[in-house]
């Protein structure tokens, strides 16, 4: 009898044990389990996370800069946000993400990260109209406000006005917009909350907003698939995609007042303004006069004090020594996957950066 | 003198058994006693082993599942704190400015899946009585019931794709010549993929309940004149109404949980459909969508709260599921 009522107990203080511990391995988990992965020996790969806009371009890198320096990186594409997150856990050695760190990943983040642009990318509207021959033109408010719905049919007054002579259809316009939440979205709202007050008081930037009209769909294949499938649809995807599928794109009006077909030269030209010294800088309605105004730069980031978790100077310096590499002589690599190589100002802005990253107290990179 | 040997009984008396077994002094005997003592001990402790590993296994799924639950509840403690109980019935989902409401997307899950139920429903009964009536045995049965299950072995994602490529297109011209706008995805579209992929299971249960009904309760009805159909009405249904409605629960369960292939044809809008043909969002597919990429923890909390929401409405559905089936089997 005792030892029935013994075993009893056990079993249901184990099933308590076991259901808590089964429930705290939540956010706060992560941080006490990745302590170890960038803290090891320096002879093991260097460990990234993030945005998957840079994916295509950062394989390519990593394997030139392995053959060239035999120093393997392993990168994760998971996602802008999520490098961040992996970033403020400590698990990785870098982030990558296509928007700066908002005030809200600031403060989680236990001591400064550095953000160094590594290359830049525009983001195209996108259309399905094979009516029309010659290229789409668009200018900031009309783009707004087919985006805010106001704008229904591809015959309105206020297309026919930008773009003299060309013969719209009658069709109804099919927003078709990210369901995920994405760096591109990011961007291109961005753009929209400058140029538009409605814009930005209804609706905002960011990842994922309340889109007020269109169809949502799973990353840029999904966008693009529902363009090409539906007459009358317009879309917004990133450049490269828009190229290596052949799918046709409009020229928007910048802030000079030029209409700018988005290509790798216009985007490096966006990128020609004054930087500030930490590259927080949105390239969105650039001031630059040729440049195109949908752009965006790539940032890595890394933190500024490289002595954590038990990390080797060797590993810091390996560290910065890559992403120096990538600005400068990886930048070649850039335009054959349709990516735009940065601008001088921004070269040197992000070795300025560079140089201020830390080990113990003393700068890395002499 | 000889004190009297237990009969067989192992336990308290089992010493005094064996040291009498030594005084009668034959030793084979006392080899084999032992031995056969030995393999009884062995084979209660065999037992309670077994049956304390059953358990164990048992109570581990009981913790795994409070587990999940426990861990969707503290993960959600932030947004709860934050939007309290205006997120069920809130009709915004606004990540720009932390508002959010689940009302859109549980309106989504709950109209694909119960639309995706009424359609398949006829098919998996028609499969069911088919194969469990009309030809349960046989190269056609066969034939038939293995493509069934296999339409529950693909993949989900794959009937997206087929989705996207093959139903869009096709309901889009539909709508054209009906006179809506023809966007092609929708909650119709959803719930007919939706459909397809759940009516293996109603089918495959609903088959082996009718395959059980004792073929003496059958065969009294056609003795007395009955037809075809009037055995399957009167007889058939009556005994396996209770399976069948399981089997329909089980169908329904997979709906609600869908992801990928709803969210690639849903259209995923946060606005309120406003005809079956109109574009809207399940929460599956929003968590699925939004999870990687929320930067800010009341965005993350949010997702998660909507992931208890939707726990919670499948164990409500079950639960109701399980009173309508006790119901039926004691009337």
């Amino acid at each position: 009898m005792k030892n029935l009522l013994v075993t009893r107990a056990i079993i249901l203080v184990s099933m308590t044990v076991v259901a808590l511990s089964l429930t705290s391995c939540g956010g706060s988990g992560g941080t006490g389990g990745g302590t170890d992965s960038t803290s090891s020996k320096s002879d093991e790969a260097l460990i990234g996370a993030g945005s998957s806009f840079d994916n295509p371009l950062f394989s390519k890198l990593f394997s030139e800069y392995d053959k060239a320096n035999s120093v393997r990186v392993n990168y994760q594409s998971v996602g802008s946000g999520a490098g961040i997150s992996q970033l403020t856990n400590k698990t990785v050695d870098f982030g990558a993400s296509d928007a700066p760190m908002n005030g809200k990943q600031d403060s989680a983040i236990s001591a400064p990260a550095l953000h160094i642009p590594v290359t830049a990318g525009a983001v195209v509207l996108s259309y399905n109209m094979p009516e029309i021959k010659d290229t789409l033109m668009l200018t900031p408010t009309v783009l707004a406000e087919i985006f805010l719905g106001k704008i229904t049919k591809w015959d309105d007054p206020k297309i026919a006005a930008i773009n003299k002579g060309v013969k719209f259809p009658s069709t109804s316009i099919l927003i078709s917009h990210r369901s995920d939440g994405s760096g591109t979205s990011n961007i291109f709202t961005t753009y929209l909350a400058k140029v538009s007050d409605e814009w930005n008081s209804k609706v905002g930037k960011g990842s994922s907003v309340n889109w007020p009209v269109g169809l949502g769909n799973k990353g840029n294949e999904g966008v693009a698939g529902l363009i090409k499938q539906t007459p009358g649809a317009i879309g917004y995807i990133e450049l490269a995609y828009a190229v290596q599928n052949n799918m046709a794109f409009a020229k928007v009006q910048n802030k000079s007042g030029n209409y700018i077909t988005p290509s790798i030269a216009s985007v490096t030209a966006a990128a020609n303004i004054n930087i500030p010294a930490d590259s927080k800088v949105s390239l969105t309605n650039t001031d630059a006069t040729d440049g195109y105004p949908i752009s965006g730069f790539s940032w890595v980031l890394i933190y500024k004090e490289q002595k954590y978790n038990d990390r080797s100077l060797d590993r810091a310096t390996k560290l910065v020594k890559l992403v120096s590499w990538m600005i400068h002589d990886g930048q070649q690599y850039s335009s054959a996957l349709n990516y735009a190589p940065l601008s001088a100002n921004a070269v040197s802005v992000g070795d300025a950066i560079l140089k201020s990253a830390t080990y113990d107290g003393k700068p890395i990179l002499q | 003198m000889d004190a009297p040997v237990d009969k067989g009984m192992v336990g308290s008396g089992a010493e005094t058994a064996e040291m009498n077994l030594l005084r009668t002094a034959n030793a084979p005997s006392i080899v084999s006693a032992v031995s056969r003592l030995k393999k009884s001990y062995r084979q209660i402790r065999t037992e309670s082993i077994f049956k304390r590993a059953l358990v164990i296994m048992g109570l581990a799924m009981v913790v795994l599942v409070l587990g999940i639950l426990f861990t969707l509840v503290v993960e959600s403690i932030p947004s709860i704190k934050a939007l309290g109980f205006k997120f069920l019935w809130g009709k915004t989902w606004d990540p720009v400015q932390d508002i959010y409401g689940a009302y859109p997307f549980l309106l989504g899950t709950l109209l694909t899946s119960f639309i995706a139920l009424i359609i398949s429903v006829p098919f998996s009964f028609a499969v069911a009585v088919f194969l469990g009536e009309y030809y349960p045995k046989g190269w056609f049965s066969d034939l038939l019931k293995n493509t069934v299950e296999l339409i529950a072995a693909v993949p989900s994602v794959i009937y997206g794709f087929w989705g996207l490529a093959v139903l869009v297109p096709t309901v889009r011209s539909f709508e054209s010549k009906v006179g809506i706008q023809p966007i092609g995805v929708g909650i119709f579209t959803s719930s007919l993929i939706l459909a397809v992929m759940i009516i293996p299971y109603a089918a495959s249960l609903g088959r082996s309940m009718i395959q059980m009904v004792p073929s003496h309760l059958k065969e009294g009805a056609y003795s007395l004149g009955a037809t075809r159909w009037e055995v399957i009405r009167s007889v058939i249904f009556p005994y396996t109404k209770s399976g069948l409605f399981a089997g329909i629960l089980l169908s329904l369960g997979r709906a609600l949980g869908e992801t990928m292939a709803v969210t690639m044809v849903i259209g995923n809008t946060s606005i309120i459909p406003k005809s079956i043909f109109a574009p809207g969002n399940t929460m599956a597919s929003v968590i699925a969508n939004e999870f990687t990429e929320a930067d800010k923890p009341v965005y993350v909390s949010a997702l998660i709260e909507l992931g208890l929401v939707l726990f919670l409405v499948t164990v409500v559905i079950n639960v109701i599921g399980k009173k309508i089936i006790s119901r039926f089997t004691n009337e």
